[in-house]
């Protein structure tokens, strides 16, 4: 079994967000990177899965050499190899398209990839990898096992799951729920992971179909107001006099 | 100067942060309040390749530097002392005089099973009567017929007890000569050697939920080849350990100076009194800094320590001012965060309470904060 991961390297949950250039750059300084999470449960599962039989994992980055230490985590975690693009990570299509041109001759089984990155939320690489490739796209997966060449999937839909199969090979995008838990790194992993091939390809050329115009950040939340519960009389009073509401 | 950790060094330290974070942090407390040594989280140290960090790979370690081990006890105590208890005196005291001084057979037989996580090692050095002053060691062992035969005791020892431990590295007193100066030499003894036994000791206001032992040599008879290094080292090889042993004591003093940190620093941001969160008062805050400053000096002073014993140079006096630092400013950051949590602080329902006791051991085990500052001074004279 061969499994390609594609994972993106997004800033951290907690990271502070603000914007450079005329609030068309995000701004990386002091920011920790990390494997986009749906991603890393993905790469869990796919791990699981080939312990389970066999096979080789891949992961494949489309990023400058930034990129590189959450890719050498993801080999900690049990990656086989590593590949990178070596060009910073543009619109959904760009990156599809680079992800595409990478597997096109690789038959790899299964190609994952996160239901979204948390950073830009396209949700849109894993079913362009699919398309371009011309192999089935099977979105939000909260659960895989494989019997031969067949993937059992799970897919969560509104109100409950489906249950589908689907003959290699297929884009599955992660969703949580595919692995419980993201794997941790063990020191042994860690100290192998350095030994393991990290190869970097060039991009193919590719015009952006999408441009960045400029990024916005949200409004700060106003300071909550409390109010006794029998206080009713200053509830109406700043409802009508302050909010304007009434 | 570069004071960038590798990025192998951080991925290490965001694994064992995330280890702990999920594996110990839910349990922590209940292990604190039952006295309850885990098997279950000492395996899980093992899976995750915490024991044996800095062997080389053919005895099953890891193959790292001082320093990555460094940060692993330092994250594990961030969360709990205990399991950094057990991490750091089986990495330390248990498995290093084995690895520096054993023989090739030794290593082979017993380094391999201790560094999966499922067997344990403990260093008998401390005697009800033999505390600062080592040398006052009375467990005795005489040689016959190939065989020693130890008698005496030994307290206060971390691993010693559980259905985990192998065995032990024990200090005796072979001989005495006509002016009364002991000879001393390490000997290994294996659980289940007749007249051997280790005995939990309880009631510990802290470390509960580590292992601590009575350890009981009742005319215990052992193999001549389970000699350590040769006659008459054994006061250089334990006062050896206790060099390297130094540093992973003082990462436990920063390590718990940290989460304590962090806890009083969360809480003083959600906590209001007189309309405003306690962090704007600059009272608060103050402290606050002087907390963060003195765990930053802790962490450069231990590091540093930590390369030089990686680039092979004199490190003794260094890792003696880390373990004096790193334990008083424990205390201190500790005793500050308890009070920034006011009344709750006092509570076991606060994660600070058991920092708080924890702490007390460190400016007392492996050394006292005194016999550090008799180290120190003992280098700058020289």
């Amino acid at each position: 079994m061969k499994i390609l991961v594609c994972i993106s390297n997004v800033p951290d949950t907690t990271a502070k967000i603000s914007f450079v250039e005329d609030n068309k750059v995000y701004n990386k300084n002091n920011v920790q990177f990390i494997i986009s999470p749906y991603e890393e449960l993905a790469l869990t599962r796919a791990l699981e899965l080939k312990e389970a039989a066999s096979g080789t994992i891949t992961v494949l980055t489309v990023g400058l050499q930034d990129a590189e230490p959450t890719m050498r985590k993801a080999l900690a975690m049990g990656a086989d190899d590593a590949i990178r693009v070596n060009t910073e990570a543009k619109d959904a299509m760009f990156v599809a398209k680079q992800i595409a041109e990478v597997a096109k001759n690789k038959n790899y089984d299964i190609i994952f990839t996160g239901k979204e990155s948390i950073d830009y939320n396209g949700s849109q690489v894993g079913e362009m990898v699919a398309e371009l490739l011309d192999i089935p796209s099977i979105t939000s997966v909260s659960g895989i096992d494989v019997e031969g060449t067949t993937g059992k999937i799970q897919r969560e839909i509104d109100g409950g799951y489906e249950q589908i199969e689907c003959e290699f090979p297929f884009v599955g995008s992660g969703q949580k729920g595919i692995a419980p838990e993201p794997r941790i790194p063990a020191m042994r992993g860690i100290m192998m992971a350095r030994k393991k091939p990290l190869n970097i390809v060039e991009p193919v050329e590719f015009t952006d179909l999408t441009q960045v115009i400029t990024h916005t950040l949200p409004e700060a939340k106003s300071a909550c107001t409390m109010i006794e519960p029998d206080n009713v009389g200053e509830l109406v009073r700043l409802l009508h006099e302050e909010a304007k509401a009434i | 100067m570069d004071f960038e950790l590798s990025e192998d060094q951080k991925l290490i330290r965001n694994s064992v942060r995330d280890f702990a974070e999920r594996e110990i942090r839910p349990l922590a407390a209940e292990l604190d309040e039952k006295q309850q040594f885990s098997e279950d989280l000492t395996r899980k140290m093992g899976e995750m390749g915490l024991f044996g960090m800095y062997l080389p790979e053919q005895y099953g370690g890891q193959g790292l530097d001082t320093l990555s081990y460094i940060i692993a006890v330092e994250e594990i105590a961030r969360i709990d002392s205990s399991q950094a208890a057990t991490l750091a005196a089986h990495n330390s005291l248990g498995i290093g005089p084995l690895y520096y001084y054993g023989t090739e057979e030794q290593k082979m037989k017993y380094l391999p099973q201790l560094c999966t996580g499922e067997k344990l090692w403990a260093f008998g050095l401390t005697e009800p009567d033999a505390g600062s002053d080592s040398r006052g060691t009375k467990t005795k062992a005489i040689l016959k017929d190939g065989e020693w035969t130890i008698s005496g005791s030994k307290i206060f020892i971390t691993n010693g007890a559980s259905k985990m431990s192998l065995g032990s590295t024990v200090q005796t007193v072979t001989a005495i000569d006509e002016k009364g100066r002991k000879e001393f030499t390490t000997i290994i003894v294996e659980n289940g050697t007749e007249g051997y036994k280790g005995v939990p000791m309880h009631n510990k206001m802290m470390w509960r939920a580590s292992d601590t032992a009575e350890l009981y040599f009742d005319d215990c008879k052992v193999p001549e080849a389970n000699l350590l290094g040769k006659v008459g080292d054994g006061s250089k090889i334990m006062l050896s350990t206790l060099d390297n042993g130094r540093l992973s004591i003082a990462a436990m003093g920063l390590g718990l100076a940290q989460g304590a940190f962090e806890l009083a620093l969360k809480y003083s941001q959600e906590r209001k009194q007189f309309g405003k969160t306690i962090y704007s008062f600059q009272n608060t805050g103050f402290k606050l800094a002087d907390m963060a400053t003195k765990i930053e000096l802790a962490r450069n002073l231990l590091y540093k320590a930590c390369w030089l014993k990686d680039n092979k140079k004199p490190f003794a006096k260094e890792a003696a001012m880390s373990k004096l630092y790193c334990s008083e400013i424990a205390k201190e950051v500790a005793d500050d965060a308890v009070q920034i949590h006011g009344g709750y602080g006092l509570m076991k329902d606060y994660e600070i309470e058991r920092f708080y006791r924890d702490q007390r051991l460190l400016q007392i085990g492996e050394g006292t904060s005194e016999i550090q500052r008799l180290v120190i001074a003992r280098y700058i004279v020289e």
